[in-house]
């Protein structure tokens, strides 16, 4: 049992451009569920058509990255109008069945055969990313020890981390305003928010957007990291474990999200790597027939579950979170 | 007759998918992990295990030093399951030839349709499928060869090409042959999707909750009823039986642990929302954790040969799954209209305060909702798991349609969400022949769950309610 090494690839997880992923998308479902109250569990559908806006654009249209980069944030803006207009007059739980069924629709239609030329099937898109990776500054990666990154991965983290805190800043901003101020009394009470005159299905509408398209920005960098697209990335259990990132943070705080995708990847791959180790080798230390190979990678999410799970039940507030910003209630 | 019979074998389309893939050091005696779908476009990979984005850790096939092999799935696609796999034909003969006709291999498909031959080298093979060991009922179309080339190249573990040999015979069926066909699949889906459309009615009718882990509860009576009949050697019918019970003992067992604590607490119907997701993920996981991810088979009427009945031809099984699942659908409605417990729990799924008031005990006939729900969701699960097979996301992957059903019928509501579930089951299986692209046929019925939000959200048969 080597701690040093779960330790450092734990630590590298999580400060990784995995993690990054996952904070931009949860910044969205911050927008969504923490601060209107809006239940989208479609966030990888926004991922989805923000990654296939940018690879369709640049390798099945043949149009200059910066184009594929605009289609990256037009799409899941035209998700959300698509979206909300139906929904978004309508209880919770519709919008929450709504969003499911559109990010699986996306998969599904993406990863189709009959729609191989133009989502390139279950094997996905790749060459777009030439652009982004000749901008890379860095000759090699890192080895600090407790943290390795290789040269695309250095790349990413910094370009990541950079997203990260621009949109951290445009939550708060935005959340510090007027225009902020009404999507939390949204989530606390329409009602009362629509008798003092204000239009709430505009505000409900202009949040999804917002975090659609935070959600779309997970995807376009998702889809620049890995320098291809592919459908099984975008289904439904990354919404759920974004979830769990931005419940375990801390939903309705600005770094929330961040702390809580930080703190998911730590535990993820930390688990991972542990039970991993913990099955390997001739006399492995939990015997096989209780755990093998492939079962020592499910534990972690197993673990996954039943932490969402208790944190909803237990402390819905997340570790940063303020008990009286969540109590909302299906109306 | 005669020729009626050959025309309907012609049906049977067998087709034959050669999946290349590196054969792993150990794979000869056990089948390989994540076994690759017989249609690639049915890829559908929610596995939690290769989801957070490319992470190691996933199970991969390993790549041994200088080992080849050819991995032949041999299915049936004219009987397909809810996600478009056909059943699996066993006990075939398979034999390898290399390019100077010179025999390198044989082998015989197992309960999954599988069988791996190892060749020496990579290079161009021919497999050849000995007809005669076809099981009984089943037969090569008369324009489909009974050998495939295949050619060997090993690039690395996602390498796989599939060479389907005998989809075709669906050109010699008329249009109106394959609608009676698609109808009857059609009527069958639906039915099973109507039971759990029944279980989640029944408990959000009580609790108003919508349920998320409700795919896991199909799951369950799928799971219960393999291991009965598998771990236990119990024959099918019983091992069927004893799931739907193992499923109402957990409906009660869910309710007692985990959700009247929470209704106690006063926790928010949003929350208990997203404690029923963490719930179906946690499930979905300790499902794939014990019965891995491959997909298995019960041991008893796997493929049955079909039998004509005038402009329909259905497989006694398929029959049986109908009428159970009519039978089951009566007797719960006549149960909610005529019995005293119907009545309540209808009464408490139209005011639970009235209803509690009126000297109601709310928690115990919510208790019996929940009985019956994870039951008729078990059911369900069983007679998908004896119309095609088991899987550990056969429950999650049939949720959303469930979900469309509901809502199409009418959220909460025992009609409606019976004729959503005809409505939903007839698109998936019917649409096909109207253009929908086959390996997508559910997103037909997402479409119109859609439609029917922005047209008439209370559903078709909902009452009118302010639900905005």
């Amino acid at each position: 049992m080597d701690f040093t090494d779960i330790f450092s690839t734990a630590l590298t997880q999580a400060l990784g451009p995995n993690a990054i992923v996952y904070a931009l998308a949860a910044i969205g479902l911050n927008i969504h569920f923490g601060y209107t109250g809006l239940l989208n569990f479609g966030q990888a559908g926004f991922m989805a058509v923000g990654a296939y806006g940018l690879a369709v654009t640049v390798v099945v249209a043949g149009l200059p990255f910066g184009v594929g980069l605009v289609m990256a944030f037009a799409a899941p803006l035209l998700l959300a109008v698509l979206l909300g207009f139906p929904t978004l007059r309508l209880r919770a739980d519709y919008l929450a069945i709504a969003t499911i069924a559109t990010a699986e629709i996306l998969r599904l239609v993406f990863g189709s055969v009959e729609m191989k030329d133009y989502f390139g099937g279950s094997n996905g898109l790749t060459g777009y990313s030439s652009v982004y990776k000749d901008l890379n500054p860095y000759s090699e990666g890192i080895d600090w020890g407790i943290v390795r990154y290789s040269r695309d991965d250095l790349w990413s983290v910094t370009v990541g981390w950079v997203l990260v805190a621009l949109g951290c800043l445009i939550v708060f901003a935005l959340m510090r305003s007027p225009w902020g101020r009404v999507l939390r009394s949204i989530r606390e009470d329409e009602d009362a928010v629509r008798s003092l005159g204000k239009n709430v299905f505009a505000y409900k509408m202009q949040a999804l957007i917002l975090g659609g398209m935070f959600g779309g920005l997970a995807g376009l960098f998702l889809a620049l990291k890995q320098s291809s697209v592919v459908p099984s990335d975008y289904s439904t259990n990354i919404t759920f474990y974004a979830y769990t990132a931005l419940l375990l943070g801390g939903a309705a705080r600005v770094l929330g999200p961040v702390v809580g995708a930080i703190i998911f990847w730590f535990l993820l791959s930390g688990l991972g790597s542990f039970f991993g180790q913990a099955t390997s080798g001739v006399d492995p230390l939990i015997p096989s027939w209780i755990m093998d190979d492939t079962q020592s990678s499910l534990v972690r999410f197993i673990i996954t579950g039943l932490a969402l799970m208790l944190l909803m039940i237990y402390r819905p507030q997340g570790i940063f979170g303020d008990r009286r910003e969540i109590a909302i209630d299906g109306r | 007759m005669a020729s009626r019979l050959m025309a309907l074998l012609a049906l049977v389309a067998a087709s034959l998918v050669a999946v290349l893939l590196p054969l792993a050091a150990h794979a000869g005696t056990t089948s390989p992990s994540p076994s690759p779908s017989s249609s690639p476009s049915a890829e559908s990979s929610a596995s939690p295990g290769a989801s957070p984005s490319g992470d190691a850790g996933a199970p991969q096939p390993t790549i041994g030093p200088d080992e080849t092999g050819i991995n032949v799935l041999l299915t049936d696609s004219s009987n397909l399951d809810s996600e478009g796999n056909g059943t699996p034909i066993p006990d075939v003969g398979l034999t390898v030839t290399d390019e100077s006709d010179q025999e390198v291999g044989e082998g015989v498909t197992d309960a999954e349709g599988r069988a791996i031959i190892a060749v020496p080298a990579k290079g161009t093979y021919t497999v050849t499928l000995d007809e005669a060991t076809l099981p009984e009922g089943v037969e090569l179309d008369s324009d489909t060869p009974s050998s495939v080339t295949v050619v060997a190249r090993l690039d690395g573990p996602n390498n796989f090409g599939a060479f389907p040999i005998g989809v075709v015979a669906a050109d010699t069926a008329t249009f109106a042959d394959k609608l009676a066909a698609a109808l009857v699949s059609g009527v069958k889906f639906g039915l099973i999707v109507a039971l759990a459309a029944l279980g989640l009615s029944l408990i959000f009718g009580a609790t108003g909750l919508t349920n998320f882990s409700h795919g896991e509860l199909i799951t369950l009576g799928g799971i219960s009823a393999y291991v009965a009949n598998r771990t236990f050697g119990l024959p099918v019918i019983v091992a069927g039986i004893v799931a739907v019970v193992v499923c109402a003992a957990f409906g009660w067992a869910q309710d007692r642990a985990l959700w009247r604590p929470l209704r106690a607490r006063g926790t928010g119907l949003i929350a208990m929302m997203i404690v029923s997701i963490g719930f179906g993920l946690f499930l979905r996981s300790l499902y794939q954790y014990f019965f891995s991810s491959s997909t298995k088979s019960l041991s008893q009427y796997t493929s049955q040969a079909r039998e004509s009945y005038g402009p329909i031809a259905l497989a006694d099984k398929e029959l049986a799954i109908i009428l159970i699942a009519l039978v089951a659908i009566a007797a719960v409605c006549v149960a909610l209209m005529r019995t005293r417990l119907g009545k309540a729990m209808r009464a408490v799924s139209d005011n639970p305060a009235l209803a509690a008031s009126s000297g109601m005990r709310v928690d115990g006939v919510i208790s019996y909702a929940w009985i019956l729900g994870t039951a008729l969701s078990g059911l369900s699960g069983v007679l998908l798991a004896i119309n095609s097979q088991v899987n550990f996301l056969m429950g999650f992957k049939l949720l959303l349609l469930v979900f469309a059903a509901v809502t199409l019928g009418g959220l909460g509501t025992i009609w409606g969400a019976l004729f959503g579930s005809m409505v939903i089951g007839l698109m998936v299986e019917v649409g096909p022949l109207f253009g929908v692209p086959s390996s997508i046929k559910e997103v037909g019925a997402l479409v119109v769950l859609i439609l029917i939000l922005l047209i008439r959200p209370q559903g078709i048969l909902g009452r009118r309610e302010r639900i905005g």
